[in-house]
């Protein structure tokens, strides 16, 4: 029987191992993860600093599920060693032998270099917390207190929802982001112009174009403008790292992550990577998307379900997930309205928190930033994934949904119209009813049988007939 | 005979065009009043011998029966019978299961039984909000909207439909994609803290591994997948409060994920604790005349009388004694596979109450499958597009020239008495029944022919199921409102069901943990299109007895396809101009009609109508894989100039 192993029991581990479960049901699965607790949705933690949801509700498996699917799982010792050789992982003194091995191990936080931030031994200083795992989501939700100045460091996706929630829980909020405006990666800057607006509204200041230079605990950061900001909770949220050191140790390839191809293979073709310490072409790390796609994809490899499967890459959606904060942005953003290639609209309201950008070659979304929009960013984040060209009126694409026509006066409908559904009877056949003496709705509905279904035409057919007696001349 | 306006219906009454022109179809001048053989006429007498000297010839399996959901409780019940006992067929099954199946499976499993509506219809005259998921009842049941029209409507529908017109909030999702949208409300009511924690500890079991589910739905995934705006997901749930009702209809049903998608439906409603409390609830908005009823009473493939299972040991002591037969048949094919088999493995088809040639998914090779039977017998008033396939044609009686009973939307029996005599030459499905059995050496005294006769024997077998009929009399039906299960005689009947309990042993409700999947044919580069399938007003079903009413046939004389208008543009189609719609499995023809508020990759076909403009020419018959259900409700499909 066929031995695959999975390092890291995160999002794509936990994904990969279901898949593969789900299409064979007998290949020995072994998941490896170093946190003691089950694998839990990453994406959720901005809910949990919110409060809206609790460490809990947002683990992905419970205490049976590896039991439940035949998986071996063993949490809270992490891996040493990988013997490609022998094909083997090493798990303290235990070597556990492989056919496949998949490294999912994820990412770890980045610190930018402040000084302070991290004690000597390198572990995080007293009152300073990344935002990257579940232990440090609990560890924010028990020191963040209402009326506690909070800096977050990094203006990025992650780093504003974390500031909102904490906004949300009365911290007074503080970002702290080295670029001259928010989110610099996905927005323009009159984007990040509009976010940070909407966030100012909600109660968050912002320090733009700044970086940290010196922390001090219980006091807050020093800024290199020479500025400072109070603070006795900073939450580090400022970039991720691939966690590559067992690949490095083992001599695969590695750039950024963990270099793979479209079989999700790495330069040890017995040895896999998927998710954010993977590095492929056609993505970007950081998002869950990809990390499942290639979990799918992987499974029908390893399974033999599907052995030509291949990963082609994901197109990446980028939405905030903040309270009272509608955005997405997707695609190429960074293109002026007067660009000659493109076809560029722009829609700009920062007063109502309103920015729209959308950018269109050969009649498809190849690019859109879309704040205060909801209607139009669920309909443009659909066309853009389903790669369908826009539709030609282009107003109603950004305001999201067609307005609703005017309430017609019973003179301008066409004798055609339909006014009873229920019965196909049209203003045509009610007017000559009228004419012929059924002059009241009852009378009308004895003849046309109008308004006898679901009720719902009463209204037109009494508008009618006030309009045709208003249009009798009036006998003297 | 011509109708008036009358309480006719459950609650305030009113009529749609069908209804008022019902009395037409008593009259059509296409009205069968003789058996054919070969298309040629016949006496009663040899089209039924002929019929069992063909029948003799073949093992009891080779013999299939098909059924409807319009047929009377009386006549499904004694065709169920007849399969069992005179054909000795495990073989039957009927177009229902192309109906509430899924929501039927659904319901099962989530509440220990089935009743489409567990509470009177009139409850949602109080009600603060009602979702309608994947039911357009302005086109297809009007008079229903008069009882929620003081409430929030939520319509979940991918076209703007006159429903949706009338709605509160119109979620638009994408076609196939409603089990998504459903996980994402449920996600939204937890962190928006609107879950009703007690009433999940106290009345249901399986909420966590449900929720592990949802948990990976959250809202902006789901907008990803469904296209339905976060902002309207809260606004949804925002509204689902105070006394909230969630009904599906087929929409939402008739995919090959149908089960799991009601059941998604019901979890939301669950979590939210609605089922099972006086003022809210769940439902299924039953599609046929006798949509409840005929599925309670065996003319399904797994089912016995009384809502029981055909594999419960207990059922089949019970129905036996009835009978008074030493063996029975086990469970058969369902729909699809019944008329995919046919031609090999079955040999001879009786149809019932059904038009499976317009019906069908993937009508095509149905339709060949047909032609390929030794032998096609179908009973019907009319000459069907399936008649006219058939070896041998019975004429049997229609609504008004008949007493029977149907189990209508909340589980209501409702008398529908003999209005007048029918033509010459027909006889009523009952007489038909009684004739061939005896033909095929059965007691007569076993097939009655009276409904009240045979609804007094349905009473015993369904006596102690789950649609206990045993105290409803034709008698007690002429005044009383009686809703199953009726015990007894002196019992009331049961309006509203569950409040004191679920049907499974510890009278809790079931969360069933399901996943999205999506639908079974995405499209791609060749077909870039997702066909959609429904009714108009004006029609019924196959529409063989709507499109013989001159006046809804001049309303809606022919087929159409709803197109956006860039689509069509796209594709060098104006509005009025015929096109040809495509999909893997056919090809058939409609008008264009271009609407502005379609989807842009989505056309709506209605599928009331014959030949080259059967919309089921196209549809695909991936089946669910607990009620085998097929996917009606979307498939891909490409537009070519005609």
């Amino acid at each position: 029987m066929r031995r695959v192993v999975i390092i890291g029991y995160g999002m794509a581990g936990a994904r990969l191992a279901d898949e593969i479960r789900r299409r064979d049901k007998e290949i020995s699965i072994t998941v490896i993860g170093d946190e003691k607790h089950a694998a839990y949705n990453r994406v959720l933690l901005s809910t949990v600093v919110a409060g809206t949801m609790t460490p809990d509700s947002v683990l992905l498996h419970d205490e049976e599920w590896a039991h439940d699917h035949g998986i071996e799982l063993r949490l809270g010792e992490p891996v040493t060693r990988i013997d490609r050789e022998k094909r083997t992982v090493s798990l303290g003194a235990e070597d556990i032998p492989y056919d496949a091995l998949v490294l999912a191990t994820g990412s770890r936080p980045w610190v930018p270099p402040t000084e302070g931030l991290l004690d000597p031994d390198g572990v995080m200083a007293p009152g300073v917390v990344a935002f990257r795992s579940l232990d440090d989501c609990e560890r924010i939700v028990d020191r963040a207190q209402p009326g506690m100045p909070v800096a977050v460091l990094g203006g990025g996706l992650l780093g504003i929802e974390a500031a909102r929630g904490l906004a949300g829980r009365g911290c007074l909020v503080t970002v702290v982001h080295p670029v001259g405006h928010l989110m610099e990666r996905q927005l323009d800057p009159g984007a990040g112009r509009v976010l940070a607006r909407t966030l100012t509204d909600l109660g968050i200041e912002f320090r733009l174009n700044v970086f940290a230079s010196k922390y001090l605990a219980g006091d807050g950061l020093a800024l290199s403008d020479g500025t400072h900001v109070p603070a006795e909770l900073v939450v580090v949220s400022a970039g991720v790292r691939a966690e590559t050191s067992l690949a490095d140790a083992a001599g695969l390839t590695v750039d950024r992550g963990v270099v793979v191809d479209d079989a999700l293979r790495t330069s040890d073709p017995r040895i896999h990577a998927i998710g954010d310490c993977a590095q492929h072409p056609g993505t970007v790390s950081g998002l869950v998307q990809p990390a499942w796609d290639q979990a799918a994809v992987l499974a029908d490899r390893l399974t033999g379900a599907a052995p030509g499967s291949r990963y082609k890459g994901t197109s990446v959606i980028t939405r905030l997930k903040a309270r009272d904060v509608d955005l997405a942005a997707l695609g190429d953003v960074h293109v002026d309205v007067d660009c000659p290639e493109s076809e560029v609209l722009c829609f700009q309201d920062p007063a109502r928190g309103r920015y729209a950008k959308l950018v269109l070659r050969e009649d498809k979304v190849a690019g859109a930033i879309l704040i205060g929009a909801p209607d139009a960013a669920a309909t443009i984040t659909q066309l853009y994934d389903r790669g369908q060209p826009a539709p030609t009126d282009r107003l109603a694409l950004l305001l999201g949904r067609a307005l609703p026509s005017e309430a017609a006066s019973p003179a301008d409908l066409p004798a055609s119209a339909v006014v009873c559904r229920c019965n196909t009877v049209s203003k045509g056949q009610i007017v000559s009813a009228w004419r012929a003496g059924a002059e009241s709705v009852g009378a009308i509905a004895e003849v046309t049988r109008a308004t006898t279904g679901c009720g719902g035409c009463k209204d037109a057919v009494c508008g009618l007939v006030d309009w045709l007696a208003a249009s009798q001349p009036q006998s003297a | 005979m011509s109708l008036t306006g009358h309480q006719v219906v459950p609650g305030p009454g009113g009529l749609c065009q069908k209804g008022w022109t019902s009395a037409e179809l008593l009259r059509t001048p296409g009205r069968l009043t003789t058996p054919l053989i070969n298309q040629e006429t016949a006496t009663w007498d040899e089209a039924l011998q002929h019929i069992a000297d063909k029948i003799k010839g073949y093992e009891p399996d080779q013999v299939a029966v098909f059924g409807g959901g319009g047929l009377t409780n009386e006549k499904a019940y004694l065709l169920g019978k007849f399969a069992r006992v005179a054909l000795k067929t495990s073989q039957i099954d009927y177009n229902g299961r192309f109906c509430m199946s899924s929501a039927a499976a659904a319901g099962n499993r989530a509440f220990g039984l089935d009743r489409g509506m567990p509470f009177p219809l009139e409850d949602l005259q109080n009600a603060d909000t009602v979702l309608l998921a994947g039911s357009n009842p302005a086109e297809t049941m009007p008079p229903f909207l008069q009882h929620v029209k003081n409430a929030n409507l939520i319509v979940v529908d991918p076209r703007r439909t006159a429903t949706a017109e009338m709605a509160t909030l119109h979620l638009q999702p994408a076609p196939g994609t409603d089990l998504a949208l459903a996980l994402g409300l449920l996600h939204t009511a937890f962190i928006d803290n609107r879950i009703d924690k007690s009433y999940i500890a106290e009345r249901t079991k399986g909420f966590d591994a449900a929720w592990r589910v949802a948990a990976a739905w959250w809202p902006e995934r789901v907008e990803r997948v469904t296209g339905v705006s976060v902002a309207d997901q809260r606004a949804a749930v925002e509204l689902l409060k105070g006394n909230a009702y969630i009904l599906s209809g087929r929409g939402t049903e008739q995919h090959a994920s149908g089960t799991d998608t009601v059941s998604a439906w019901i979890n939301l409603a669950l979590a939210l604790g609605l089922p099972g409390r006086k003022g809210s609830g769940y439902g299924c908005l039953t599609g046929q005349g006798n949509g409840q009823g005929g599925r309670e009473h065996g003319q399904k493939a797994d089912q016995l009388p009384g809502y029981r299972k055909i594999d419960d040991p207990k059922a089949r002591e019970h129905i036996k004694r009835v009978w008074g037969v030493d063996d029975l048949p086990g469970p058969g094919r369902s729909a699809y596979e019944l008329l995919d088999a046919l031609g090999d493995d079955i040999k001879v088809l009786l149809v019932f109450g059904s038009n499976p040639v317009v019906s069908a998914p993937r009508a095509a090779h149905i339709t060949e499958k047909i032609k390929s039977l030794d032998l096609l017998v179908v009973a019907d008033f009319v000459l069907s597009e399936t008649a006219a396939l058939a070896d041998v044609v019975l004429p049997v009686t229609q609504w008004a020239e008949e007493n029977g009973t149907m189990t209508n939307l909340e589980g209501r029996i409702l008398l529908r008495r003999k209005a007048l005599d029918a033509p010459e030459g027909v006889r009523s499905d009952l007489e038909l029944l009684n004739g061939l059995a005896t033909k095929l050496g059965q007691p007569a005294e076993r097939f009655p022919t009276t409904p009240e006769e045979v609804f007094a024997e349905l009473r015993r077998a369904s006596e102690g199921g789950a649609a206990d009929y045993s105290g409803v009399t034709y008698e007690r039906l002429k005044t009383e409102k009686l809703y199953w299960p009726v015990p007894s005689e002196d019992h009331p009947g049961t309006p509203r069901m569950f409040e004191d309990g679920f049907a499974h042993e510890d009278g809790l409700a079931r969360f069933v943990p399901v996943d999205h999947k999506g639908p079974a044919e995405p499209p791609d580069d060749e077909f870039p299109l997702q066909a959609t399938t429904g009714r108009v007003l004006q029609h019924y079903q196959s529409g063989a007895q709507t499109r013989r009413v001159p006046e809804l046939n001049k309303a809606v004389p022919e087929v159409f396809v709803e197109v956006h208008p860039d689509t069509a543009a796209r594709n060098g189609l104006a509005h009025g101009e015929l096109t040809n719609v495509v999909s893997r499995r056919g090809t058939m023809t409609a008008r264009v009609r271009c609407v502005a508020s379609m989807r842009p990759d989505a056309v709506f076909l209605p599928f009331h109508f014959p030949g080259d403009g059967r919309a089921n020419l196209l549809t695909n018959p991936a089946l669910d894989p607990t009620s085998r259900m097929p996917e009606f409700k979307v498939c891909a499909v490409r537009l070519e100039q005609a």
